[in-house]
């Protein structure tokens, strides 16, 4: 590709850096300056959202192809460029990531009083690497975001985290880091045999099938963690728990995005032989996490905890999704993510601002809210909603999807996961009933409802919830056309495959 | 013999003669940081002979090489004696060890170290490697007051003397089989005749890696480097946890790479058993310790095995990735020894690792270079630790050692436990030690090597472009 030639767009180039630059600018601020440090983090992450608006207004919907691209040569002696750009999956992905970032920013406002400039700065260098992870589009500058990110997240976790947050903050670190560095020689692996790092070129690059299996379980590796899918969940009730609100948003709303995102990215296009032959497996450790993660919601006792095993069971639709490979299933899987990141963000908010008051996340010690915050209560329960999947919400149109692309892969799949969402009724509508009717807790009497800036922080994500639930085609139109592509590159790679084995045939 | 003839040895010459007049000075002056200055000034003429006046070539009939691969490796040598420099003046004041000796040695040292990264000839490299060797033995021991210090000095000075011994039955050998001392002669030998069947080939072989794997602190070759790491004034074990095994590591390419490359694939094995053992019994071994000295001092062997696998993979590419590894882990280690140094006082080392609770919050701008070291001695990007180990991954993947890779990012993921563990009592417990700590002033030596530490590991970091080309274009010559 000649680069010289292509249209640099430095709209994701700001948007990676900007943030970047404000945290470094902020390390300059005294640390007792509090409010400066606050405004300044909200102008910065607000400005940044706003930076980006191109990719929102200007973006070409009917093309599959990589836009805003910026591509710079940056270590000659590998051929890595810095190279980003977005397509009809990412963009929103980059989208949502500087609207949680905002979010983290307000939500914080009071509840953060210890090391204020510090959490700031992580936050801020969180968004930077979130939105660098999902425009890159050079396999080595993914990684960097992708590793990177890992540092302030550890210490955003550790420092601000709940009570037992060291041990979280350990293994939410050495969990990720174990499957990234598989992915990190897979993605040598894939360098020594294609002399390339550009995932562009890569996507339609036809890799030996045998190295395609290989790759598919090194990076399986990466992502799964992060999803993270049924055998390797353990670290995120743990984080999401200990995490401080904002930590929590980020961790539910973007973080364990990037492994579904990831097998978008990396494994279907670039190893779609290993892809196709790995599906079943896929979707039953889908299904397992569905089931198996909304079956032990219902015997949770700590509010963040039971959201967190929720966030299992609905990344197992997101995971099922995707693997069912056909239209309805890929759409509604990334749909699902980005509802997902918008309800669990949302219900992550609430608890955080609940928490501020009364200081405990134990579900007993709660009951009767509905009368003691009745505004707050009203919101819960749209983002209740939301998680149940009732029509009109986002829930319900991302789950619709999946169940639908489900049944038409795989009828069993499709029956298991629509229990599911009958297990995920059951615990959310248990876990609203437990904390905001029956009699009032005594514990949680006189707490005040939540001020209007905690409103402002959950209307976005309100609007959002009944944009997408009524007027779902605003987002799915984004992706259509690439999820149309890959599906496309996928059917051939198929008859590739079915050649190869024809040839391999010993006559 | 014309004196231009010895420009390729201006730097060795130049740090030679002023550290002999700086023995004379230290004599006639009171204000021993004069003698400080001086030796930082040697350095830099060093630096300067190296880059600008001295040229390629060979002196001695041989015996003395100038090229890509030795001005590389003097350049970490001479920054890692800058930086020791910088380090050691307060810490030699607090203990009352404050002589001008000091930075004679430590000039001796790195001219020794420079000797050994030109060697052409084995008798060239045993003499650069005793000077470095007996001017690093009495800086061990140079807090006399202290019996650790002493304790120290001797064990490193014992088993040095044994690895040396063992190197010389070895060049003994070599000399025996090949009927030569000088590396390239011993080259044409062997690939005019095929020694590969010959015992005495194998020992000699053996017994020189052995004694190289001293110098580098391999395991198992690696039973002095803790006791001596925590024994030795703390900025000995910076200058030594860097130089030696840089040193090492030169000679090691230098005899195993070049001179018997053709017989690669009977050595690989050596080393692959011993990057393996050496990465894994650092790290594990570095998980139970509760002294960052000791800590540090088995990460130090760790990342020898790191440093290996770039030897194994037996290209040029992989030895580039050595050097750079090399070149990567000097500012991040000295960076570590230095804020280590900065809290300690009188009283109060600062070297048990329960010593840094807190540290984020009293002294923010320690921690976060502390920070910076610690995910970069794990290999976080943007990191520049996480290039060097990229860079080693990736020459021993296109050799065919993916194997070797999975192990060895396996192990990396164990050294996060321990260094994370550093970054966890700094930022999230609660200070202790406050008053004890030495209130960092701010600007001395320590706070410049500090700065020039973490500025580098971000640079080559995030930039590493002109700094990887460097190690390729050295690499290349050979």
């Amino acid at each position: 590709m000649n680069y010289a030639l292509a249209e640099q767009s430095h709209v994701l180039t700001v948007a990676i850096f900007l943030p970047v630059l404000a945290a470094i600018a902020m390390m300059f601020v005294g640390k007792e300056r509090h409010s400066e440090i606050k405004w300044g983090a909200l102008a910065a992450t607000i400005a940044n959202l706003a930076a980006m608006m191109p990719l929102f207004t200007a973006f070409d919907k009917t093309s599959a192809k990589m836009q805003f691209v910026s591509s710079l040569p940056w270590i000659r002696a590998w051929n890595i460029n810095y190279y980003v750009g977005v397509d009809g999956i990412s963009v929103l992905f980059v989208l949502l990531s500087a609207i949680v970032a905002i979010l983290c920013v307000l939500v914080s406002w009071t509840s953060v009083k210890d090391k204020v400039k510090e959490f700031y700065i992580a936050i801020l260098l969180i968004e930077g690497a979130m939105i660098g992870v999902f425009s890159s589009l050079d396999m080595f500058l993914f990684y960097m975001f992708w590793e990177a990110m890992l540092i302030p997240m550890y210490l955003l976790i550790g420092i601000w985290g709940g009570p037992n947050r060291l041990y979280a903050a350990v293994k939410f670190f050495l969990y990720t880091l174990v499957g990234s560095v598989l992915m990190l020689l897979g993605v040598i692996a894939i360098y020594q045999t294609t002399g390339t790092f550009d995932m562009v070129k890569l996507m339609s690059t036809q890799l030996p099938v045998g190295m395609q299996m290989m790759l598919f379980w090194a990076f399986f590796a990466a992502f799964a963690v992060k999803v993270p899918m049924f055998p390797v969940h353990t670290w995120l009730p743990d984080a999401h728990t200990e995490a401080p609100t904002a930590g929590s948003v980020i961790l539910a709303a973007i973080l364990i995005k990037m492994g579904a995102y990831g097998f978008l990215r990396f494994s279907l296009p670039m190893f779609p032989d290993a892809s196709l032959a790995m599906t079943p497996v896929m979707i039953a450790l889908s299904v397992i996490a569905i089931i198996y993660g909304g079956i032990i919601c219902l015997s949770q006792t700590d509010l963040k905890r039971l959201i967190a095993y929720s966030s299992v069971s609905h990344m197992g639709f997101v995971t099922l999704g995707i693997f069912s490979l056909n239209m309805q299933g890929m759409e509604g899987g990334v749909l699902q993510m980005i509802n997902h990141g918008v309800i669990t963000g949302g219900l992550f908010l609430c608890v955080g601002m609940v928490y501020e008051r009364s200081h405990t996340r134990q579900i007993a010690d709660y009951g009767g809210l509905a009368n003691v915050m009745p505004i707050f209560s009203a919101l819960f329960m749209v983002f209740t909603f939301a998680s149940v999947g009732l029509p009109g919400t986002n829930g319900f149109v991302g789950e619709f999807l999946i169940i639908l692309g489900a049944f038409t892969a795989n009828k069993t799949a499709g029956i298991l996961s629509a229990t599911g969402v009958i297990i995920g009724a059951v615990y959310m509508l248990w876990l609203y009933q437990k904390v905001f009717y029956t009699e009032i807790n005594k514990k949680i009497a006189g707490l005040n409802d939540i001020s209007s800036r905690e409103v402002i922080t959950l209307v976005p994500l309100l609007i959002l919830v009944f944009w997408i639930g009524f007027y779902p085609s605003a987002f799915t139109g984004f992706m259509d056309a690439s999820v149309v592509s890959l599906l496309g590159k996928l059917k051939a790679s198929n008859m590739n495959a079915l050649n190869t084995v024809i040839q391999a045939v010993p006559r | 013999m014309q004196i231009s003839e010895l420009r390729p040895l201006l730097p060795e010459l130049m740090l030679a003669s002023l550290g002999l007049l700086m023995l004379i000075v230290e004599a006639f002056v009171k204000r021993k940081e004069v003698v400080a200055v001086i030796a930082l000034i040697s350095a830099f003429v060093a630096f300067f002979s190296l880059i600008l006046l001295s040229r390629a070539g060979s002196v001695f009939g041989g015996m003395f090489i100038q090229d890509g691969y030795s001005v590389f490796f003097k350049l970490i040598f001479i920054i890692n004696l800058m930086l020791s420099i910088l380090i050691s003046v307060r810490y030699l004041k607090t203990e009352n060890s404050f002589h001008g000796e000091f930075y004679c040695l430590l000039i001796f040292s790195t001219c020794g170290m420079m000797i050994m990264a030109s060697a052409g000839n084995l008798i060239t490299l045993y003499l650069g490697l005793e000077l470095m060797a007996l001017s690093t033995y009495v800086l061990a021991g140079f807090v006399r007051h202290d019996t650790k210090s002493s304790e120290a000095a001797v064990k490193y000075f014992l088993t040095g003397g044994f690895s040396t011994a063992l190197l010389l039955y070895g060049i003994s050998l070599i000399y025996g089989v090949t009927g030569s001392m000088d590396l390239r002669t011993i080259t044409s030998y062997i690939t005019a005749h095929d020694i590969s069947a010959n015992p005495m080939a194998a020992l000699a072989l053996v017994l020189t890696a052995s004694a190289f794997a001293f110098k580098i602190a391999a395991v198992p070759f690696h039973m002095w480097a803790p006791d001596v790491y925590e024994g030795a004034p703390t900025p000995v074990t910076a200058f030594m946890s860097i130089g030696p095994k840089a040193a090492g590591f030169a000679v090691l390419v230098r005899v195993f790479f070049e001179t018997f490359g053709h017989l690669s694939s009977e050595w690989s094995m050596i080393f692959i058993v011993l990057s393996i053992l050496t990465m894994f019994v650092g790290n594990v071994m570095a998980l139970v310790q509760t002294n960052i000295k000791r800590m540090l001092a088995y990460s130090s062997i760790a990342h020898a095995g790191y440093a290996l696998i770039g030897i194994i993979a037996a290209t040029p590419e992989g030895v580039s990735a050595t050097m750079n590894y090399l070149f990567i882990y000097t500012f991040m280690n000295i960076g570590a020894f230095t804020v280590v140094l900065m809290l300690g006082t009188k009283e109060f080392k600062a070297v048990e690792i329960s010593d840094y609770a807190g540290l984020g919050k009293t002294h923010p701008v320690l921690g976060g270079a502390m920070l910076i070291f610690m995910f970069s001695l794990t290999g976080i990007p943007p990191m520049a630790g996480f290039m060097g180990k990229f860079y080693v991954f990736m020459a021993a993947v296109k050799s065919g050692y993916l194997w070797l890779s999975i192990l060895a990012v396996l192990f990396s993921v164990i050294s996060a436990f321990f260094y994370l563990r550093i970054v966890m009592y700094m930022y999230m417990k609660d200070p202790v030690n406050v008053e004890t700590f030495n209130e960092p002033t701010p600007l001395n030596g320590l706070s410049i090597s500090l700065a020039i530490s973490a500025v580098f590991v971000l640079l080559i970091g995030v930039m590493p472009e002109r700094f990887v080309e460097f190690a390729r274009a050295a690499a290349k010559i050979m």
